[in-house]
């Protein structure tokens, strides 16, 4: 079973959000990068416990981005990936990544991709239907169990208020979600093995960005906080209704 | 200019979220047509959905659509974009537009605008970012966009209008991969990406079993119920219920959050809601900060005083 994760890298969850001067990039001082975490939670563990369920195969990974994300791309190797690559070029957009991994995967098999629901970054979570589209293969967002069998995959998906049971047949992408799989830390022997497993850089392909973020915004602060008596709750739905206009 | 809005079905109907985007799409097209594009067998008169300002109504009745893929439904929008001679697509940035949106704009090799929170200056666009950490402005630099607009966003406002019914026969319909085999509702009414009003537990509710005081508020309230990531992780509530950073992101009019501390992850997936009500036991709790009501009490005892009052409250509106 051969299966292909897009990764990509964003900032740790606990970061304070900063842009720089021009307020149309974010300010990466002091920022820590991780793997996206729905790329690597679900969608890379998934893919694992695939083929280890399996007893053969391969996990390939793929991201577009520059040397400096090696680190991300060598952590990915370390929780169990078998190899990467790596489109040599600053993302810009979800357009554009699925743009430049579809041109890539000209010419690569695989019986299915794998993505997270979204980045953590600019919440697109449009990356995957995007390649989807572009390869014209089905997409399933969302999903939060995926089985293999003989060929067919089962899956079930998250369609906001409910689930969904799907069954796909041939090579599709699909977003992973909450519940698909359990973060994995890597061990000592992973993180050793990784160090020696190939990353193989591919030049980007010239292709027209689509959209472009002009700049960014922090929302306005809260003014204080009214506090009010654990005894008064009358008072809280008083305020509620005639000041917040929330009921 | 011209827009055309995917209504999508729910049970054979057009779901709640049709009269937003519909109000949305009028306000865009400033003077020119709104369209709607209804894909699939459908039992409800859809010449209502006139109310919101849709002037004309495009459905393709083919039984073989009463199944969702994004990638039929895509292709579909794609096309009715062109025959509408529409300028813009819009879509719900929710479960089945997060399929449909990306495969129409790649046909139509149109910019696609992912979770605009309002409407666009020009062709620019607020969108949020770093999971409502930010705002972000996005240039569309095509000629036909692709808008996947985030859930209340803005209120949806009742025309006049009627529309136009039109039976459209697209050029063919791609045969779907994927097959459906079931569906399952989740035990609560009301999805939570789309819930006006949201009541939310944390581990100070210190355990599933505690979970009827939230529930019970929020029944009052007629809202839906969510949870931290820890709550969720521990199994305590479902994943579908996890809000915040590595969960969903959610902008109800009323977020009432009890027992949870207000870490950054958390704030980022709710800090957009219009109104937010904190109950904690800790004055130090960093979400008093994000908070435009706080209440430093025992969950335990201010959720059924709080019910109390809604129903008190509701009976004198009554």
């Amino acid at each position: 079973m051969n299966i292909l994760v897009c990764i990509a890298k964003a900032p740790d969850t606990t970061t304070k959000i900063k842009f720089n001067a021009e307020a149309n990039a974010l300010d990466g001082n002091g920022v820590t990068w991780i793997v996206n975490p729905s790329d690597e939670w679900y969608a890379l563990v998934k893919a694992l416990e695939l083929k280890e369920a399996a007893g053969q195969g391969k996990v390939s990974i793929i991201t577009v981005g520059l040397s400096e994300d090696d680190s991300i791309i060598r952590k990915a190797l370390a929780v169990g990936a078998d190899e990467a690559f790596r489109i040599n070029m600053s993302p810009d957009s979800a357009a554009s990544v699925a743009a430049q991994i579809a041109a890539w995967m000209k010419g690569q098999s695989f019986d299915f991709i794998l993505t997270g629901k979204e980045t953590i970054d600019y919440n697109g979570s449009l990356m995957g239907g995007l390649l989807a589209a572009e390869l014209d293969l089905p997409y399933i967002p969302m999903i939060e169990k995926l089985d293999v069998q003989s060929g067919i995959a089962t899956m079930s998906r998250d369609i906001g208020g409910g689930t969904e049971e799907v069954q796909v047949q041939g090579p599709f992408v699909a977003s992973a979600t909450k519940g698909l799989a359990e973060q994995r830390i890597p061990n000592m022997r992973g993180i050793m093995a990784a160090r020696t497993k190939p990353i193989t850089v591919v030049e980007p392909q010239s292709i027209d960005s689509t959209v472009q973020y002009l700049d960014f915004t922090l929302p306005a602060e809260k003014g204080a906080c009214k506090m009010i008596d654990p005894e008064n709750m009358d008072e809280l739905v008083r305020l509620l209704h005639s000041e917040a206009k929330a009921l | 200019m011209n827009v055309l809005v995917y209504i999508d079905l729910q049970l054979g109907k057009p779901r709640k979220n049709a009269a937003e985007l519909l109000t949305y799409a009028s306000k865009m097209a400033d003077g020119g047509t709104v369209s709607a594009l209804v894909l699939g067998p459908c039992s409800e008169d859809l010449t209502q959905l006139g109310d919101f300002g849709a002037q004309k109504v495009l459905h393709a009745n083919a039984p073989e659509l009463a199944s969702f893929d994004g990638l039929t439904h895509g292709k579909l929008l794609a096309e009715a974009v062109q025959f509408s001679q529409s300028d813009v697509a819009i879509v719900a940035f929710d479960h089945s537009g997060r399929a449909v949106a990306p495969v129409a704009a790649a046909k139509l090799k149109a910019g696609l605008v992912a979770g605009a929170a309002g409407l666009p200056l020009g062709n620019s666009f607020p969108v949020k970012a770093f999971s409502g950490k930010a705002l972000a402005k996005v240039k569309v630099l095509t000629s036909v966009w692709v808008v996947a607009l985030t859930p209340n966003s803005i209120p949806s406002e009742k025309t006049a209008g009627t529309a136009a019914l039109e039976s459209w026969t697209p050029s063919s319909i791609p045969v779907s991969k994927i097959k459906v085999l079931a569906t399952h509702k989740n035990a609560s009414d009301i999805p939570l990406p789309e819930a006006e009003r949201v009541v939310s537990g944390g581990r100070g509710l210190k355990g599933p079993e505690n979970w009827g005081l939230v529930e019970d508020l929020a029944k009052e309230l007629g809202a839906a119920t969510a949870c931290s990531r820890p709550v969720s992780d521990i199994g305590w509530r479902p994943h579908h219920e996890h809000v915040g950073q590595t969960g969903i992101t959610i902008r109800p009019n009323l977020y009432i959050a009890a027992g949870i501390s207000g870490a950054i992850q958390h704030l980022a997936g709710v800090n957009s809601s219009k109104t937010i009500v904190v109950i904690n036991t800790d004055a130090e709790a960093p979400f008093f900060k994000a908070a435009d009501y706080g209440v430093v009490g025992d969950a335990f005892e201010v959720l059924p005083k709080l019910t109390q009052a809604i129903k008190k409250f509701k009976a004198e509106q009554a």
